[in-house]
């Protein structure tokens, strides 16, 4: 289970319209099973069709994560015309089997927000709980 | 020289789960062969089997990207901390 803060939700989200017509990127923070910081960081790809996380805004978001006492749990991304699931893309390069992995679609319009866990190949999607905080 | 190396979640199982280490070297080359003699399993994910700068990943001497400085040859000092961050990118 992913349970997000509904601050760090609205902040992806609108990070993901703001990359509009490229694919966004970020990383999510916290604690366990609860991402409460969203960090925006830049598609060093400037894709619509993949992305790769700035490196320093990575390296900035570790920080601010270690500063604050919480870890990077997850990035997420957004597909502009493609449902929210991983791509084979995704799964190739998941770099960590203990990330969440969400995907924000505009494929039907509204964005769909999904959440996956993906280790060695294997794709399980988990529920997204929005956290009233 | 001893100096801070900052680990990244993905890459904390090859260093027995630690957030940071500290490893001896003048130079960030020296700094990954002598963690490499310590955490065999993080020296795959950092260089290749010619000895260079694996693409996916990116070192950083405090704030510089060390591709931009001297690579592996970049110089490190007393109080500096070099960061180990895996590329994150997909589709």
């Amino acid at each position: 289970m992913l349970r997000l803060s509904t601050r760090a939700y609205a902040e992806m989200v609108a990070h993901c319209y703001d990359g509009l017509p490229l694919e966004a990127c970020g990383l999510l923070g916290g604690t366990g099973e609860d991402a409460t910081v969203c960090y925006p960081t830049a598609n060093a790809a400037e894709s619509s069709r993949v992305y790769t996380v700035e490196p320093k805004g990575f390296l900035r978001a570790d920080r601010d994560a270690e500063e604050r006492g919480i870890g990077i749990l997850g990035v997420f991304h957004s597909h502009t015309h493609t449902a929210a699931y991983p791509s084979p893309t995704d799964v190739t390069q998941a770099p960590d089997p203990a990330w969440h992995y969400v995907l924000v679609s505009f494929a039907d319009g509204a964005p769909v927000v999904r959440s996956y866990r993906i280790m060695g190949g294997n794709i399980s999607e988990e529920p997204v709980v929005l956290l009233n905080r | 020289m001893s100096v801070e190396v900052r680990i990244p979640t993905m890459l904390r199982p090859a260093v027995g789960g630690a957030a940071t280490v500290q490893a001896e070297g003048e130079t960030v080359g020296e700094i990954v062969s002598g963690l490499a003699a310590t955490y065999p399993g993080l020296a795959g994910q950092v260089v290749t089997e010619d000895g260079a700068l694996h693409k996916f990943v990116n070192v950083y001497v405090n704030d510089d990207d060390i591709r931009y400085l001297s690579k592996l040859d970049t110089k490190v000092g007393e109080g500096d901390t070099v960061s180990i961050m895996p590329a994150v990118a997909g589709g």
